[in-house]
């Protein structure tokens, strides 16, 4: 019906088997337009587009759980290179993910182009020519009248115009009588345009949300940064812990401004004994500054982002920072700074790790615990049960030796290689753990100084991101659903109101109907015009 | 108070479970004496009757098993036995497992109300309440399409459906109330969890349909012999059309939780797209139903094959929400388990 159409789609006509001629270069270009086009290949990719994306959801993937992908290549080292070489690390960067869904796409291109086309056509087209039997069609069904043709014609015009219908009548004798056209006694109709512009408009914003992720995204970039409570940082490459620029990203893309973190309140469950110690609200209070412009005050919270500029800046975590102040024999200072605690647990058990490379004799490295609500087991060991800081206590083995940190190579700030160090606090040296309460001070072995825990803020870990595509995303995804429900709810059909003389000089008027495409209510839309119809017609009763 | 209305939710859910015991055994029974009454009275069953005399006719004019007597006999025996019964309600089993079923779900919808009164918020936070709401609507959603047509055959389905989901739910993922952690503070978990049981509603009946499509198709073709319910049934093509519209809403709700997932992951995480293991699995799922929305157009796809694909996506919907929310590490993960 539909030449626009994939020949194997429900609504075209079946082709017969066909004799293929011997083809040439472009027939075999056309063949295999043809058969990526073709319904059957658009259904295969989709579901095959389906099949690739469960090995992602299997396998820890770099994008969303790097940690998972390095546990699982130190877990099994022979399996991930197997699966390093397969890229299901990156399962949805990867060549053949991106092989399928570039795929479906060139295929949904060449379905849409051409349906484009003809859609534009039928759109400015006049309904067609009434068919010469309607009984064979939908919902035939049949009324007596003894109005005029004429009346009859004019007012089943009306009827079907005020039900959103374009009509053209049409005269069953002009077929006969070329050139002069009989006086009309069909009316040909036709509604719905919408529902295969929907549809059109369906596929268009899928291409056009692929485009936006994957051109738009290039230009974006995120990065994330730590900040203690008191502590600022302004927007600089050089700032970011981590940093991930999209494929376009220039650094001179990034906007100047900084954001101090006044402070940070947790609130925790203390009722629900079923919840206790559950995090009920994170705010973070903060200053921030943009070029130009005076401070203002601005809060951060999950599910409530800061907008800066075109940046968003999200709050992902926190946690607590110590701030160990060492000093040497003499009491001056050396190192007076917090450090960012990784949690370990609900309650916020932390490990800690500090490396003081300068001022003292040797450098010294220290790994340790915080426990904000300090309990000890039976067996001595300690442990937190609850995440605020009600007992906070600060263990802590002490290390000397070279700590790696002056030969240029990146180490990362939160791991300590401990191989070539040696322990002279904690369970394998003379000295015990050093374990501090806040304001304790404790001398370090080896008459190497002291170490203190000065303080115990919070830092939160911020993500800034900047998405330009991201608005044309939403943009797309709503045109996307917008037409999904023109193109599964207007209904596409066309009716034909047709009169035909009975020898009495009455008229039987014919009407039946025509779906295009999904159309249930067909049948019932016909009868109601009819009714409708007869209605509106001069009554005759019948005998 | 929690305490109280957690108790008043928990004798609910029981309560319901009893009741959709009583009618799930009493769908079946009606669906087993439609297998064992004759040819007639399976006609007299039928509230599609049109539907079925236009099957055997197709039947009887493709294949000669089925001869235009009988077809004869069955009409008069429709009208006579719809004429002696007085009743167009259809057997008296399935009018009390629907009284039954409805029963069942009040006292179901009582018990997520309760439920949501002794959190203080919408009660699906956590797996056990998202079960308990989401088979309520599922359900719902059953009781709702009678209106649109008669599917009172899927209660057999539905309610054993529902039985499960909470028997499971109540022993293996209840949890107690417990408040809201910051992530899930937002009107997005109203929203797009909502749509998403809504969703999964309609790709429950859908996937019944279409089951009961497969196995009407299998006796059209000469197979399932002991299966004589099937002849009270609507004809597969009639199973196929209307799981098709049931599915379809499914796919426009799934696409919208899937979009508005997208703003709130973006809200909440920092990026609205990040193939996290629940992401993964809903793209998969949108992905089966577009396909299954393609089968349906394409030539020698129509029929029973397009019916798997709604089943293989209803399956993967089920699997989504227990094995993927139990055993996949995710962002999604508020199982409370």
């Amino acid at each position: 019906m539909d030449s626009s159409r994939p020949s194997d789609h429900i609504d075209s006509a079946d082709p017969q088997a066909i004799v293929q001629p011997t083809l040439g270069v472009v027939g075999y270009l056309r063949f295999f337009w043809r058969q990526l086009t073709s319904m059957r290949t658009a259904l295969f990719l989709l579901l095959l587009l389906a099949v690739a994306a469960i090995p992602g959801s299997l396998v820890p993937q770099v994008s969303s759980d790097p940690n998972g992908v390095i546990q699982y290549r130190r877990n099994s080292p022979d399996v991930a290179a197997v699966l390093d070489a397969l890229q299901v690390f990156t399962t949805y960067t990867s060549v053949w993910f991106s092989a399928i869904y570039l795929l479906l796409f060139v295929s949904l291109i060449g379905c849409v182009i051409p349906r484009a086309k003809h859609h534009f056509d039928a759109l400015r087209a006049r309904p067609p020519r009434t068919p010469a039997k309607l009984s064979r069609l939908d919902g035939f069904t049949t009324r007596e009248s003894s109005a005029d043709t004429a009346v009859i014609v004019d007012s089943a015009e009306l009827l079907l115009r005020r039900e959103g219908y374009r009509t053209e009548r049409y005269s069953s004798t002009d077929r006969a009588a070329a050139g002069a056209r009989g006086e009309p006694d069909s009316v040909s109709a036709e509604r719905g345009y919408a529902r295969e512009t929907g549809n059109l408009v369906f596929h268009t914003a899928l291409i056009g949300v692929l485009v936006a992720v994957g051109i738009g995204g290039g230009f974006g970039y995120s990065g994330q940064r730590v900040i203690v409570e008191g502590e600022a940082f302004s927007n600089n490459l050089a700032n970011y812990d981590s940093f991930n620029p999209g494929r376009f990203f220039e650094s001179s893309a990034l906007e100047p401004y900084s954001i101090a973190l006044d402070s940070f309140e947790v609130v925790y469950e203390q009722g629900n004994l079923s919840a206790l110690g559950l995090a009920l609200d994170f705010t973070a209070a903060v200053t921030t500054t943009t070029q130009g412009a005076q401070p203002q005050a601005a809060q951060i919270k999950v599910n409530e982002p800061l907008s800066i500029g075109q940046m968003q800046v999200y709050l992902l975590g926190n946690g607590y920072a110590p701030v160990v102040t060492v000093r040497d024999p003499d009491g001056t200072v050396v190192f007076s700074q917090p450090t960012a605690c990784l949690p370990q647990d609900g309650n916020l058990t932390s490990i800690c790790i500090i490396k003081v490379p300068d001022g003292l004799d040797e450098q010294i490295g220290m790994r340790g615990f915080l426990y904000p609500t300090t309990v000890a087991l039976a067996t001595g060991a300690l442990t937190s049960n609850f995440p605020d800081l009600l007992n906070p206590t600060l263990t802590l083995e002490v290390y000397t030796g070279d700590l790696g940190l002056d030969n240029g190579t990146a180490t990362s700030a939160y791991v300590i290689n401990t191989d070539s160090l040696t322990q002279i606090a904690g369970r394998e040296a003379d000295a015990a753990t050093i374990a501090l309460t806040p304001g304790d001070s404790i001398e370090l072995p080896n008459g190497l100084g002291s170490v203190e825990l000065t303080a115990i803020p919070r830092f939160v870990s911020l993500d800034v991101h900047h998405d330009p595509s991201q608005l044309w995303v939403l943009v797309f995804s709503v045109l996307v659903v917008a037409g999904l429900l023109t193109s599964l709810y207007i209904p596409r059909r066309r009716v034909w109101v047709k009169v035909a003389a009975n020898a009495d000089g009455t008229h039987t008027i014919e009407y039946a109907g025509l779906a295009r495409g999904e159309d249930p209510g067909l049948d019932a839309a016909v009868v109601a015009i009819a009714e409708k119809h007869s209605q509106a017609l001069p009554i005759r009763l019948q005998s | 108070m929690t305490e109280m209305f957690v108790s008043y939710s928990l004798v609910a859910v029981y309560s319901a479970m009893g009741v959709y015991t009583l009618a799930f055994v009493l769908f079946a029974v009606d669906l087993a004496r439609r297998s064992a009454a004759s040819p007639a009275d399976r006609l007299a069953a039928t509230t599609e009757g049109r539907v079925a005399v236009s099957a055997t006719l197709n039947a009887a004019s493709s294949g000669a098993s089925r001869g235009t007597t009988s077809v004869l006999e069955r009409e008069t025996g429709r009208e006579s036995d719809a004429a002696a019964s007085g009743s167009k309600k259809g057997p008296r089993y399935l009018r009390a497992a629907m009284a039954l079923i409805v029963l069942a779900w009040v006292l179901h919808v009582a018990a997520v109300i309760f439920r949501g009164v002794a959190a203080g918020r919408v009660p699906w936070a956590n797996m056990f309440e998202f079960a308990l709401t989401a088979t309520a609507i599922i359900v719902g959603v059953f009781l709702a399409t009678q209106f649109w047509q008669d599917l009172r055959f899927l209660g057999v389905f539905i309610s054993g459906f529902a039985l499960v989901a909470l028997g499971v739910s109540t022993t293996n993922f209840y949890v107690d109330v417990v408040p809201l952690p910051p992530a899930l503070q937002s009107v997005w978990l109203i929203i797009h969890v909502f749509v998403a049981t809504l969703g999964t509603g309609f790709f429950a009946l859908g996937a019944g349909l279409s089951v009961a499509q497969l196995l009407q198709a299998r006796r059209d073709a000469g197979g399932l012999k002991r299966l004589g319910f099937l002849d009270t049934l609507p004809s597969a093509e009639k199973l196929e059309n209307s799981a098709y519209r049931l599915t379809v809403i499914g796919f426009v709700f799934w696409t919208f939780t899937l979009i508005a997932g997208a703003i709130w992951a973006e809200r909440a995480w920092g990026r609205y797209w990040g193939w996290d293991t629940k992401e993964v699995w809903t793209f998969i799922i949108w992905t089966l139903f577009a396909g299954y929305i393609h089968a349906r157009a394409t030539r020698g796809w129509r029929g029973s094959r397009s019916a798997w694909l709604a089943i293989i996506g209803f399956s993967a919907v089920i699997f989504n929400f227990t094995i993927v929310n139990l055993f996949f590490k995710g962002l999604h993960s508020y199982s409370g388990l």
